[in-house]
């Protein structure tokens, strides 16, 4: 299908164009051999660690709950093979800290026998509105683009709001991941149905499933599909990052703007991740709870760039082994994508909910450059897609204005990290803002505690 | 022309009197009656401004003291004692004394004792470190190097020792003021009872990982054996954790713990070198109590008579 210009949407402010890198896009996903040991984090969402229900030397099944959700924002953590819990321990993890961890052996590969595991397509949506919720819930999915929010919450649209539009987000602008793209190419029927559960969960009759213009072949796909189904639009996007953000991307498909500190719903729009609807279609269809995910293994020294299908758990060195090994020159091993990924210490850590893809970074590249001085040539404003001023944020920071750095709205920041990419003086600006963010966040809660 | 002259002069002359007359005027009608008394007490202020009181300046400490029923509560860790009898003496209140403290550093994890596990190229603050990991070291407890705190000193009693990676802190200079500990995002400095000679005994470790946890990655961390609590006399110290912590307002420097401790994590400070043989330091110590007479060398004196002190292993570096 040929995409004609006129037709293409984008976010109008800022934005930056990295170079794609997108190695394994070719690659079909392959089933990553079952690791002999599990690491599981009772956090791999956002919000309140998951409280365990098993103990040390429980045997346990694929699928079994192994914590469950304690307070409003948390998540179910199910165990993604069968064996025996050897330890309940800390261990490191993606955060770079020790966190309270399930470490299980495998033994075969048991599932709980109320999952379906084969490949017939569940079509007909039989439950209703509230079972799905509850489903989704109970299967602890959180948003699998990395901002690992629990799913179930953004689908409880709050009293006297509501939404009109759903927004299935396929653009993955970070370079180098295709974990989304391949989804999107291999599950689309069951995304399409995973759509039109969503749909009746938040009781809107559109969907738009926006997808970057470099991905021509899925958006043919899913647009040969969407044709059928009503209510289900494809939006061909411009390539800019980061079109993926939640805001920008609304803001790209609907024009409308989500408010300084407002939520998307409150424009009506709920955003939701492919990856996040193919866990909700395995969960409502065939009770399967989120215990793998879709991992990009990829960067220019690796031997194999390919796509996996991990278990929850699955130590990165092992991820890394199975596309070719690490190679010699490494210089960072990324979770994430370059742009807002995280670079990781050690390799024995688990592939997490969140974990979309591991960058493997030469050497020659890895590095930073040094620090100089700030000319004043504003690229890092025109390029701040939340039409923030990062040098200003870097500088309270640097002064430790908290107050001042909130009144400059710094909680806004999305962290996509294009001021940074931008800063011809090569300046730290979006560490400082993180900064920032984690002591106004820390003002806030102090307020809060004074109040009540 | 000398009319012009003349015009001038008188002109200007009237204007700048009825300037002045409104000028008068104005001031005695908007005056602001302070308190002289907080000029007074700003001026015995050591005007180091560094908020170690917990106001923004010495003037607004000042007012605060000009204000206040009594002193309980207000100190100027920089003047100490000294300033604060000045002050009170000022406004006709009584002293409340408060024991001089000197910050310490709770780590001890060098180069050598603490192996570095990856490389750190970020930003170089610690507070931007802390966030994203455990820093170079796999200690998720222990200091990162960055020198944070050096940062904060206004008093240049802090300096990174590029030997062991670690901040020392210059006891002269030190006015605990706490800008360091504020500073530390891994509440690594503490503030504690200034001594005599400044000598100091602490457990130079904040780690509350189970010991062998502690272990792998440091071997100088307090592992949590609780050898130390035993032999305290004083009842100094508490266990809390896996961690020792030696309350400096109890402990009376009698040194008990130092050789008990099998990972040398509780630190002796400023101490005389014991002399390498053992019977020659029990009558040295013994004199030199004698001769200082202070309270605190009784106690290590008494300690070292004693025959304890079987370890003449001197960390004071």
């Amino acid at each position: 299908m040929t995409v004609q210009k006129n037709q293409l949407k984008t976010f109008p402010k800022g934005g930056v164009h990295p170079a794609e890198n997108k190695l394994s896009a070719g690659s079909p996903i392959k089933i990553l051999p079952l690791p002999d040991r599990v690491i599981i984090p009772v956090v791999q969402h956002l919000g309140a660690p998951a409280e365990p229900v098993v103990q040390k030397g429980d045997t346990v099944v694929a699928g079994q709950l192994l914590a469950k959700s304690k307070g409003f924002v948390s998540a179910n953590i199910h165990s993604s093979v069968s064996g025996k819990i050897f330890r309940i321990e800390a261990r490191f993890d993606a955060s770079g800290y020790k966190r309270l961890s399930f470490v299980i052996n495998r033994h075969e590969d048991e599932w709980d026998p109320a999952i379906d595991r084969s490949d017939t397509l569940h079509e007909k949506i039989t439950v209703s509105r509230e079972e799905i919720i509850r489903k989704i819930q109970e299967a602890g999915i959180v948003g699998m683009g990395g901002a690992t929010f629990p799913t179930h919450i953004k689908l409880n649209v709050p009293k006297g709001k509501k939404a009109d539009i759903l927004i299935i987000n396929g653009v993955e602008c970070e370079p180098f991941l295709t974990a989304d793209h391949r989804l999107m190419l291999e599950k689309s029927k069951e995304l399409m149905v995973g759509i039109h559960l969503l749909m009746k969960a938040l009781e809107v009759d559109k969907a738009v499933i926006g997808i970057e213009q470099n991905k021509p072949d899925a958006i043919a796909l899913l647009n040969g599909l969407a044709e059928k189904s009503p209510g289900i639009t494809v939006q061909a996007l411009k390539v800019k990052y980061p079109q993926g953000g939640e805001k920008q991307l609304i803001k790209a498909i609907t024009g409308r703007e989500v408010p300084s500190g407002a939520l998307p719903v409150d424009v009506g729009a709920v955003v939701h991740n492919v990856g996040t609807t193919l866990a909700a279609y395995e969960a409502v269809q065939k009770n399967k709870p989120l215990m793998e995910r879709i991992v990009t293994v990829t960067g220019k020294s690796l031997q194999d760039p390919s796509n996996f299908l991990v278990r929850i758990g699955t130590p990165v060195a092992e991820v890394i082994e199975a596309a070719g090994g690490l190679p010699d020159d490494t210089g960072k091993v990324v979770l994430g994508g370059p742009m807002m990924g995280k670079a990781v210490s050690k390799l024995d850590i688990p592939v997490t909910k969140g974990t979309s893809g591991i960058l493997i970074i030469p050497d020659s590249e890895a590095h930073r450059m040094p620090v100089q001085p700030c000319i004043r040539c504003a690229k890092c404003v025109s390029v701040c897609p939340m039409g923030l001023e990062p040098y200003l944020l870097m500088l309270l920071g640097q002064h430790q204005l908290w107050d001042k750095a909130r009144q400059e709205r710094a909680l806004d920041c999305i962290e996509c990290g294009s001021c940074s990419f931008v800063c011809p003086a090569d300046r730290p600006l979006l560490d400082y803002i993180r900064l920032d963010k984690m002591r106004i966040g820390a003002l806030i809660r102090k307020e809060k505690k004074a109040v009540s | 022309m000398s009319n012009t002259v003349l015009y001038t002069v008188i002109s200007l002359s009237a204007l700048g009197a009825i300037s002045a007359v409104i000028l008068y005027f104005i001031a005695q009608k908007f005056k602001v009656t302070e308190d002289p008394r907080i000029d007074e007490v700003e001026d015995v202020l050591p005007h180091a401004n560094c908020g170690g009181c917990g106001y923004p300046g010495c003037r607004q400490f000042a007012e605060a003291c000009v204000k206040a029923d009594s002193l309980e509560g207000l100190f100027c860790p920089v003047g100490g004692n000294e300033v604060m009898a000045q002050v009170a003496e000022i406004l006709h209140l009584e002293t409340v004394e408060e024991e001089p403290r000197v910050a310490v550093i709770r780590c001890q994890g060098s180069f050598e004792h603490r192996p570095r596990t990856s490389h750190y190229e970020g930003v170089s603050t610690c507070a931007v470190e802390h966030a994203l990991y455990t820093g170079d070291t796999d200690c998720p407890w222990g200091c990162l190097g960055l020198g944070d705190c050096v940062e904060a000193c206004n008093f240049e009693a802090l300096y990174m020792d590029e030997k062991t990676g670690l901040p020392v802190v210059i006891d002269e200079n030190c006015t605990a003021c706490g800008a360091c500990v504020e500073a530390c995002p891994r509440d690594i400095i503490e503030l504690r009872k200034r001594n005599k000679k400044d000598r100091k005994i602490f457990v130079s470790c904040i780690n509350e990982d189970k010991g062998g946890v502690a272990r792998k990655y440091c071997s100088v961390a307090c592992i949590g054996c609780s050898k130390c609590f035993q032999v305290c006399p004083f009842d100094a110290i508490t266990m809390r954790n896996n961690l020792a912590f030696i309350d400096s307002d109890a402990c009376r420097l009698c040194r008990k713990c130092v050789p008990v401790c099998p990972t040398h994590s509780i630190l002796e400070i400023n101490f005389p070198a014991p002399k390498v043989k053992k019977e020659l330091v029990t009558t040295a110590a013994a004199n030199s109590s004698g001769k200082a007479g202070g309270q605190t060398d009784a106690a290590a004196g008494k300690n070292a008579s004693s025959g304890d002190s079987t370890e003449p292993q001197n960390k004071n570096d």
